[in-house]
């Protein structure tokens, strides 16, 4: 009977070091179903995951009551017998495909290794056709050719559907992916999105754990809600989606990015230009590539303007230019009308402190031997508040941001990362901008912290009259904080306008791509 | 998913192993001889004493005495002055060349950088000792002489180490972070590449000093060091090196007290860098 069962488990608990981490959740999913794990990082989601393919880490100790996967009993399974099923009857698609594929190794190779390994009978041309096929039907084009490269040399994209074949390979009943697009720029999450949903066609039972509702809303026909290693809701998606049960997952809801509410059009002067930016990258053994081409900006005070592309289009390197840690090769930046990114360093010096940034990863942001309290308290020498003031206003800057003073001793290695970019954010503060830079600020985060950080950052600009440059490769967010928006491709600027003028008449194809990928995880549930 | 530690307990840290508190113990005996030489052993390591000639240890003389009637143990005593400071002067010179020469490679301009960088590796092709060797016989022997060449000896693989640290803490957000925040180059270099800097260099000065003490008594063993009645280290093991066959402990004690130190030395900055790594990750 168990064998026609693609996944069954009761009452699954899982323990590292004799704290419970997962505490005896029930999963099922049938064939051409699939079923989606939500949760924020740290609910246990990826070690249930993991877990039913018997790659729990060592020292953890695993017990169900009953763990059907892929048609075989697998409760007292020993690794022998979970080699034995992995790759063939159940396989793992994970979140970086960069580290989950052997950079040693062709492409070809990586995925002919379950064939290798399950069906020692298949081999030669005959094991080579079996690869050219899988790898074209996960619409790699020109396979004979990807074949032979490694996986530095394919795209994201690319290198996500070369894991995708190598986890096919095997022929398994039950495919768990592990965030699976999480990396990958918009426009192809929704191409690997839609190939998962070809496969699901096909009668392969798919778990996808993943912390992006929007991703859930597409594909999943029914969802579980994790939350410190219980299910705390389940039900068909659209049910869970539209009529949440459980305040979590209202939470997790509530803090998807949704587009802000119109403003009166700007009246400020305009407190950052960019005319004509470019910016061009000689790499040796390669041709030049134009990073940045042409772009022109003007920022009003206290506007956002949000800057939308995909990775490589040229959106850090703008950044940088904007805040003068790189130079033009043509054009100009101007401050408050002034000349800035034509002035030498030690003449912008005395000027920094007008224009702040907040980066991406806060954790490389700091000096590791640093406190808080040291970090926090070189922005405020800085800005020249007297000695005596300077504890107070380390205080002050942090309860603007939301952080208790208790975290002042600590190392940034010791905080979360949402805290981090809080203590980011702090500092920046701390030297009294007009301008904020913001590349990429809430990427690294979940969605609930996305959320407050976002947040944050509106109620600021609100109190403190700020005017931002955001950047983000997401729409959602970009939608969210921004009065204009500004779409690159390929280093130059496709689109310019008004933020909900360009939300609702994209003018150019590559936004109104963005935009329908956009609509398709916020217009509530697709129907399946 | 990591688990993380609660903020609030108390690290407890293992106790130091056997091994490292008895290396610890024979470097503070060894620290008390070089600082107060007098309080171990009252008795003059340069007087002679022709009757006492090459007596074998006993109660009057532990280690024995020497072809002049010396007690070694005396000679040893005051000897670690010697050798300790030579040790570590020769490293903490060492230790500021490289660090300046490798920082300021790092933070140079490409020409100036790959100019450092052939220099450094020149002197690199040249084994320690032999490096030290040529010094000398440049500058010419002495106590202060063995300091300076050591310390050129040294001071290459402290650059080349501080040099590739400074590229990274140099390439890094903290500092691009520092710069947009407007803090001074200056200041930069000092208040975030040094510091970060200091830490690989330091774990080489604890195995550096050992091997400055060692290279320091061989160099003293071949002349090339403080003149004859100097209680050094290696001058004792060179003078009893012609009597192995009449008097083996003239040699013995005084190479043994150098390797039960540099072992001792290698032990405990082995200990103390694990455990500051510990710490920090």
């Amino acid at each position: 009977m168990s064998a026609d069962i693609s996944l069954s488990v009761r009452n699954l608990r899982i323990s590292i070091g004799g704290v419970e981490l997962v505490r005896g959740i029930d999963l099922g999913v049938n064939a051409g179903e699939c079923l989606a794990i939500v949760g924020q990082s740290g609910s246990g989601k990826t070690l249930t995951a993991n877990a039913l393919l018997g790659l729990h880490p060592g020292g953890a100790s695993v017990s169900a009551d009953e763990m059907i996967v892929a048609g075989s009993d697998a409760t007292s399974f020993t690794e022998r017998q979970w080699r034995s099923l992995r790759g063939r009857d159940v396989a793992l698609v994970s979140q970086d495909a960069l580290v989950a594929l052997d950079p040693m190794r062709r492409v070809g190779s990586e995925v002919a290794e379950p064939i290798r390994i399950h069906e020692r009978g298949v081999r030669g041309a005959q094991r080579d056709a079996r690869v050219m096929q899988l790898l074209r039907d996960v619409a790699v084009p020109e396979p004979e050719v990807r074949a032979r490269q490694y996986p530095h040399e394919l795209s994201g994209g690319l290198r996500q559907r070369a894991l995708i074949a190598s986890a096919l390979a095997g022929g398994p009943r039950l495919l768990i992916a592990d965030e699976p697009t999480t990396a990958l720029d918009a426009t192809v999450q929704r191409q690997v999105l839609d190939l998962l949903d070809e496969l699901r066609k096909t009668g392969i039972a798919l778990v996808i754990v993943s912390h992006d509702l929007g991703l859930v809303a597409r594909l999943a026909d029914r969802v579980a809600v994790m939350r410190a290693g219980q299910i705390v809701e389940t039900g068909p998606t659209k049910q869970v989606l539209n009529a949440p049960r459980h305040d979590y997952t209202r939470e997790l809801l509530a803090a998807a990015p949704k587009p802000r509410a119109a403003r009166a059009p700007a009246t400020g002067a305009v407190v950052l230009e960019a005319r004509d930016l470019s910016r061009t990258f000689q790499r040796p053994g390669s041709h030049a590539t134009v990073a940045v081409d042409a772009v022109s900006l003007s920022l009003h005070e206290g506007r956002t303007i949000g800057v939308v592309g995909e990775s490589g289009s040229g959106k850090s390197t703008l950044a940088r230019l904007l805040i003068a840690s790189d130079r033009p090769d043509s054009g100009d930046v101007l401050l408050d009308g002034e000349a800035w990114s034509a002035l030498g360093e030690r003449a912008r010096r005395p000027l920094r402190g007008r224009i702040q940034l907040i980066e991406q990863s806060p954790f490389d942001a700091f000096d590791p031997r640093w406190t808080v309290q040291r970090v926090i308290g070189e922005a405020v020498a800085l800005a020249g508040d007297p000695a005596s003031a300077r504890r107070a206003r380390i205080t002050q800057l942090l309860e603007q941001v939301g952080l208790d003073a208790s975290l002042l001793p600590r190392h940034p290695h010791a905080l979360s990362g949402g805290q981090r970019q809080r203590v980011a954010i702090a500092r920046a503060l701390a030297r009294r901008p007009r301008i904020l830079i913001c590349d990429e600020p809430v990427s690294a985060l979940d969605v609930s912290v996305q959320a407050q950080v976002l947040a944050l950052l509106e109620s600021l600009q609100r109190e403190l009259g700020l005017s931002m440059v955001f950047i983000s490769h997401d729409l959602a967010v970009i939608a969210q904080v921004s009065d204009g928006i500004l779409v690159m491709k390929d280093g130059v600027v496709v689109e310019f306008g008004d933020a909900r003028e360009v939300l609702a008449r994209p003018a150019h194809e590559f936004t109104r791509e963005l935009v329908r990928s956009l609509q398709s995880w916020s217009g509530g549930p697709a129907t399946t | 998913m990591t688990l993380a530690i609660s903020p609030g307990r108390i690290r407890r840290r293992a106790p130091a192993p056997v091994s490292v508190v008895t290396a610890a113990l024979l470097l503070a005996v060894v620290a008390a001889a070089a600082i107060a030489p007098g309080l171990l052993s009252p008795l003059d390591p340069l007087q002679a004493n022709a009757a006492d000639s090459l007596q074998a240890p006993g109660l009057a003389h532990p280690f024995g005495t020497d072809q002049s009637g010396r007690d070694v143990l005396a000679r040893v005593i005051h000897g670690a002055r010697y050798s300790l400071s030579v040790g570590l002067g020769a490293t903490a010179l060492g230790f500021v060349a490289g660090l300046l020469v490798g920082v300021v490679s790092g933070l140079a301009p490409r020409i100036v950088d790959s100019v450092l960088g052939r220099i450094i590796a020149i002197a690199m092709s040249f084994p320690e000792f032999l490096l030290a060797l040529i010094v000398i016989a440049i500058i010419g022997p002495g106590q202060s002489s063995l300091v300076v060449a050591l310390a050129i000896a040294a001071a290459p693989a402290y650059a080349r180490v501080a040099r590739s640290q400074t590229l990274l803490v140099r390439r890094s957000g903290f500092v691009r972070s520092a710069r947009v925040l407007g803090v001074a180059p200056g200041a930069i270099i000092l208040k975030h590449v040094v510091p970060n800097t200091l830490g690989p260099l330091l774990a080489m000065a604890t195995i550096g000093v050992g091997t400055a003490i060692v290279s320091a008594a061989g160099l003293s063993f071949l002349g090339l060091g403080p003149a004859a009645p100097t209680p050094e280290w290696g001058v004792i093991l060179s003078e009893g090196r012609n009597l192995l066959d009449r008097a083996w402990w003239v040699a013995l004690f005084p190479g043994v007290v150098i390797t039960a130190t540099v072992i001792s030395i290698s032990v405990v900055g082995r200990f103390l860098r694990a455990r500051h790594a510990g710490a920090v990750a």
